[in-house]
């Protein structure tokens, strides 16, 4: 398991399912499992592995790296994927994602839309690890998404990964507001705090984060480490859902899983 | 007790299997008919689209079988997200005929620029109005479960409400029909609080034998 920075130099962090199994104790709201060198390969997605790492998972787990074919999508699913990302395989052609929607549901599917700034300065759709430019603008490549069946967009800031300075949020409030399905911002977390901006104020569903997630110190030495619970919802407090409470009974708690005991220390 | 985890075409059978397995009971996936016959309990989950799921169990001769599992023999069973809409009558979704065992549509949730909605309603999401209910209990104060959906049970469509969630309007996030349980939510996914889901569910199925 890596951890990029522009899509490209990578930093190894240790063997993915003992990392899900991390993330996993700490109950991360979701994890998104992407194998950025299946595409290269040619051999479609390592089922072995996402299996492993699928049973270590018991929150949604979101899949995307080499996708070939519906078939593709279907042993994901019944190994345990909850949602697969489409990236590379749609690069020139949606067909593949509209045909995995009709099948799946929309619910199932993601586009990934990976952004990078120019030479130029502007934004500009890359796919293939960035290799490779899509001609158009951010949202009209957003709003094919949506219309070829997406449920979801994965926003991937390809400047901001792994350079821990904080999320684009005009980036994230462009695409926010060309699409009606949920978008995940990621790319730029650098603290904690900025995990509430691209939710709070720029419209997305979900903030998602990579070397927030995985990195300590300025050294960047590697650590795992996720924010308790109390602390993120103070800090998306204003976002909160409402709904209906029921009134307050007795004060147990689930029993944890077995073998999930809590890891021992959470450090900011 | 022989817990059958119904194929209903596609679906995330090896998660719910898994959960089951932690709670130290059998649990098999099932294809063909006869193989419900050891069955203590079904559980049907379902990613796909409505009309394709039906489609399938009807041409894989199980539909019968599941049919006569809960309507005559009246064994639990349990419907997660896609299962439990195709427990119903129906779906905006498509044109097939659910199974019919629990009366009621589902309808399409309807997405809301202004008020931020955003359709699927993905993302994990409070479950309340969740008092006395058996296979809620020792959640605590709060429980929450992970949803992804894009259809929905209304809360006056016919089988008892089984918890309240909200996504622009309040809707069924379970729904009971005596022996017959269905949940919008994914509790295979939703760590703890899916867990609990499960062992009480368990436990109502070994009450029930």
């Amino acid at each position: 398991m890596v951890k990029t920075r522009g899509f490209s130099k990578k930093t190894y962090l240790g063997d993915p399912v003992n990392v899900i199994n991390l993330f996993n104790r700490f109950e991360v709201d979701e994890i998104v499992l992407l194998d950025i060198g299946a595409t290269a390969k040619g051999d479609g997605p390592d089922l072995e592995l996402v299996e492993s790492v699928a049973d270590e998972c018991w929150v949604p787990l979101t899949y995307g790296g080499g996708i070939r074919s519906v078939y593709d999508v279907e042993n994901l699913v019944k190994t345990g994927v909850e949602k697969v990302v489409f990236g590379s395989a749609i690069s020139s052609d949606l067909t593949l994602l509209t045909e995995a929607s009709k099948s799946f549901g929309v619910q199932c599917i993601v586009g990934s839309l990976d952004v990078k700034r120019t030479f130029f300065g502007k934004r500009a759709v890359v796919t293939n690890n960035a290799g490779f430019k899509i001609k158009g603008q951010v949202t009209d490549r957003a709003r094919a998404l949506e219309d070829a069946g997406a449920g979801e967009i994965l926003l991937q800031d390809v400047s901001r990964d792994g350079e821990m300075k904080g999320y684009d949020l005009d980036l994230v409030q462009m695409v926010t507001e060309a699409v009606s399905v949920p978008v995940v911002a990621c790319g730029g977390a650098g603290k904690r705090a900025d995990l509430a901006g691209p939710i709070l104020d720029a419209g997305a569903s979900a903030s998602a984060a990579g070397s927030l997630f995985v990195f300590s110190g300025e050294e960047r030495g590697v650590l795992i480490n996720f924010p308790e619970r109390k602390f993120l919802e103070d800090l998306l407090a204003p976002a909160q859902k409402s709904a209906h409470r029921s009134t307050p009974g007795p004060t147990t708690e689930p029993a944890p899983m077995p073998g999930l005991r809590p890891p021992l220390g959470n450090s900011e | 007790m022989t817990i059958c985890v119904v194929n209903s075409g596609v679906a995330n059978v090896r998660s719910v299997v898994n959960m089951v397995k932690r709670h130290k009971v059998l649990a098999k996936i099932v294809d063909a008919p006869e193989e419900l016959d050891e069955a203590s309990a079904v559980i049907l989950p379902g990613v796909g689209s409505y009309d394709a799921a039906m489609k399938r169990l009807r041409s894989g001769n199980l539909y019968a079988a599941l049919t006569q599992a809960a309507m005559e023999r009246r064994i639990p069973v349990l419907g997660l997200c896609l299962g439990m809409q195709l427990m119903a009558e129906g779906s905006e979704e498509g044109e097939q005929p659910g199974f019919g065992w629990v009366p009621g549509r589902f309808l399409r949730l309807t997405a809301n620029a202004q008020q931020k909605l955003r359709v699927p309603h993905m993302g994990w999401n409070v479950v309340g109005n969740t008092d006395g209910l058996e296979l809620y209990k020792g959640m605590g104060e709060e429980c929450r479960f992970y949803f992804d959906h894009s259809y929905y049970y209304p809360l006056d469509a016919g089988a008892e409400v089984y918890g309240v969630s909200h996504h622009g309007l309040d809707f069924a996030a379970g729904f009971r029909f005596e022996n017959l349980f269905g949940f919008q939510f994914h509790p295979e996914k939703s760590h703890r609080f899916g867990f609990q889901l499960f062992g009480n569910f368990l436990a109502h199925v070994e009450q029930a034998i």
